[in-house]
């Protein structure tokens, strides 16, 4: 079965953007390293996804309260003492926040790496080898997009009944790679016909090893930035499976702490102070990851990147707006626009009415 | 027409993985689930409930799986989709058919809508590069990185009370019995506006920016160039030129992307305790009512392959090079 390929360049709706293979270069020199994080959105991407990583590792041992300790101090406002208030029970919900971060960058990070390895095993694979392996990998993959996956998840998740984290992390991993090998394989099928790789399979190389050592450092850029798509795919579908109640309860994350505030009526109680910090870590967490996707793209196609200051005053007090790969073209020049004049090419910007006048 | 028959077929195929994976399923439980189930409804479950319990998670001694497998395609034919326990003994199938067009009107009206809005705000992102629009970006960003169900609980936090114009759950005022009329309409409109803001708050930031790449790298292509040149206006450039070049990938985005919408915009339903199939899904959750759940996920596998065939039409429609015969 053959399906269609001419998608391909498409970016992910929903979830952030994506490399996109088209115009992807990702191969860049080594010393050019520091470049990406000098770009300001993945710097500030990789500052706040740092500071939840502290977070996560030291989050139990700074945690000031146990977060399954019950108090006398029942929705209370958030104090001195409990510095985000706390539950029905009289629970700290900071400690709770700190405690589960460490679950959420677990899955996070636990299913990303599933799914992308199997991305990879998958979508360079097909791409590489071509003819029967291809389809039949395509369309394995292909199935694998149409089928929701997140409907598919709780099912399972519900079926294998008080699953743990690790157990979690798995079923994603497992049902969210096919997006990153569909990517993967378009990639991979625009390297596979160049002269390098031509060079290194016409001196004997293995497969595997050209595979891994010429194709794999060239998709780099597009694999991190796969991986980065599914930890935040990971990390919401995870919350969402705890918010519905279907994960162990023995555990916290954000989740739990949205499921006792949504089943215990915080919201009848005005009691803001316990869904709405949680709901926020989710949040910032999406947007760091979604910033370091950005600063990735734009790394590996400069066009992306926003322009700087575009508004110009020429002598005469006219406004011109420049555009990266447009020509400028004065709209109240009292020339008709319909004259044939000469036109630069679109890298370098002219303004039109140094030709006119 | 060649083109639409691989579709057709393809869909056919993951239609098939899906029924199959739904019948593996139940079968991959460790242990005995219908005796743990049995005594948590402590006697409330009737014999033939647990007979059927036992077909659904593979137990029945008599049959060989094979035979299992083609008892329920046979079943699936027939429309039949098991027993309901919540609902005992309301068939799954009516459950379903129930809940089916509040969640088709809901989420299909609002996607398509949060799609066309996107997509043209998206133009505006792209075109106008470093202008306002560029502080769409960040806004965006945050929006899409905010879980459905939580923007759902703000909303209803912020907007709903006692007092308020939006109702905080359900989908018509009780006391009403669904029917067309003029009590029943305007009460379903009002409960569902506050569900099809959140989708679409949430939903319409993704196609912003996938508009806005697609936008971004169409315009140095060389016919944008030509058609400048040509002086041409920049509206029609915008729109006939980049726009409708642009498109094209984000028309099949659409279509797979539709998995994610769906299963963001079941927690919307569970939030606003709107009579949907996520509602139907969350109490079927609660009470470990596996033939609901495995109906509802059929079902929503169904629609979105149903979906996707549709867009993939309406790409066909789009995108001449797609039409050519041979």
């Amino acid at each position: 079965m053959t399906i269609p390929t001419s998608s391909i360049e498409q970016v992910i709706p929903g979830q952030g953007s994506m490399a996109q293979p088209e115009t992807g270069k990702p191969a860049k020199a080594k010393r050019q390293r520091f470049r990406f994080v000098s770009n300001k959105k993945a710097a500030t991407g990789l500052v706040m996804l740092a500071v939840y990583v502290l977070l996560a590792i030291i989050g139990p041992w700074v945690a000031p309260y146990d977060p399954d300790a019950r108090s006398n101090a029942l929705i209370q406002p958030p104090s001195g003492d409990h510095w985000l208030g706390t539950t029905h029970l009289g629970q700290d919900v900071f400690s709770q926040l700190l405690i589960g971060t460490r679950s959420v960058m677990l899955v996070g990070f636990f299913a990303g790496t599933i799914a992308t390895v199997l991305s990879v095993l998958i979508g360079v694979t097909a791409g590489y080898l071509g003819g029967k392996t291809d389809e039949g990998l395509s369309a394995l993959s292909n199935v694998f997009l149409v089928i929701p996956a997140l409907p598919l998840i709780i099912i399972i998740t519900s079926t294998l009944q008080n699953a743990e984290d690790w157990l979690i992390a798995l079923v994603i991993g497992l049902t969210s790679w096919s997006w990153n090998a569909r990517v993967l394989r378009a990639q991979t099928l625009s390297l596979r016909r160049r002269d390098f790789v031509d060079a290194s399979r016409a001196t004997g190389e293995k497969t595997w090893r050209v595979i891994v050592f010429e194709l794999m450092p060239n998709l780099t850029a597009v694999i991190a930035s796969g991986f980065i798509g599914t930890v935040i795919f990971a990390v919401l579908s995870e919350i969402t499976l705890a918010f519905i109640g279907v994960t162990s309860s023995s555990t916290w994350n954000w989740g739990t702490i949205l499921f006792w505030a949504q089943g215990q009526q915080a919201l009848a109680q005005e009691a803001w102070w316990w869904f709405i910090p949680a709901g926020l870590a989710i949040a910032l967490l999406g947007t760091a990851l979604s910033l370091i996707n950005f600063g990735i793209d734009e790394f590996v196609s400069p066009r992306l990147r926003s322009a700087g200051k575009t508004k110009i005053k020429t002598i005469d007090g006219r406004t011109v707006r420049m555009r990266i790969g447009f020509t400028p073209v004065l709209s109240n020049s009292p020339e008709p626009h319909t004259h044939a004049t000469p036109v630069l090419p679109a890298a370098t910007p002219v303004v039109k009415k140094e030709v006119t006048s | 027409m060649k083109y639409l028959l691989q579709r057709i077929a393809f869909y056919l195929f993951t239609a098939w993985a899906a029924i199959t994976l739904n019948f593996f399923i139940p079968r991959l439980v460790p242990g005995d689930p219908v005796q743990a189930l049995i005594a948590k409804f402590q006697g409330q479950l009737s014999t033939q409930a647990t007979q059927s319990l036992y077909v659904l998670f593979g137990l029945d001694k008599d049959k060989s799986v094979w035979q299992e497998y083609l008892d329920y395609w046979g079943q699936l034919f027939h429309g039949d989709l098991g027993l309901s326990f919540t609902f005992f003994p309301t068939p799954v199938s009516e459950i379903i058919s129930d809940s089916l067009p509040w969640t088709l009107l809901l989420v299909g009206i609002t996607t398509i809508i949060s799609f066309f809005l996107g997509t043209g705000l998206g133009v505006l992102a792209g075109w106008r590069r470093g202008s306002w629009t560029d502080g769409l970006l960040p806004v965006t960003t945050f929006l899409s990185s905010v879980p459905y169900f939580w923007l759902g609980i703000i909303a209803i936090y912020l907007l709903t009370g006692p007092d308020s114009f939006f109702p905080s759950s359900g989908g018509f005022d009780n006391g009403l019995v669904p029917a067309f009329d003029q009590y029943f309409i305007p009460s379903a409109i009002r409960h569902s506006v506050l569900p099809a803001l959140t989708i679409l708050i949430s939903s319409v930031s993704g196609w912003i920016l996938s508009m806005r790449n697609m936008m971004v790298t169409v315009s140095s292509e060389d016919y944008i160039t030509v058609a400048h040149a040509k002086g041409l206006s920049d509206r029609r450039v915008a729109m006939s030129y980049a726009a409708r070049n642009a498109l094209l990938p984000n028309v099949s985005g659409f279509a797979l992307s539709l998995g994610f919408i769906v299963g963001g915009t079941l927690l919307v339903e569970i939030v606003f305790s709107y009579p949907g199939i996520g509602f139907q899904l969350f109490q079927a959750l609660g009470a470990q009512d596996y033939p609901l759940m495995q109906g509802v996920f059929l079902i929503i596998t169904i629609s979105v392959l149903v979906a996707n065939l549709i867009a993939d039409v309406a790409y066909l429609l789009l995108d001449p090079r797609t039409r050519k015969e041979g």
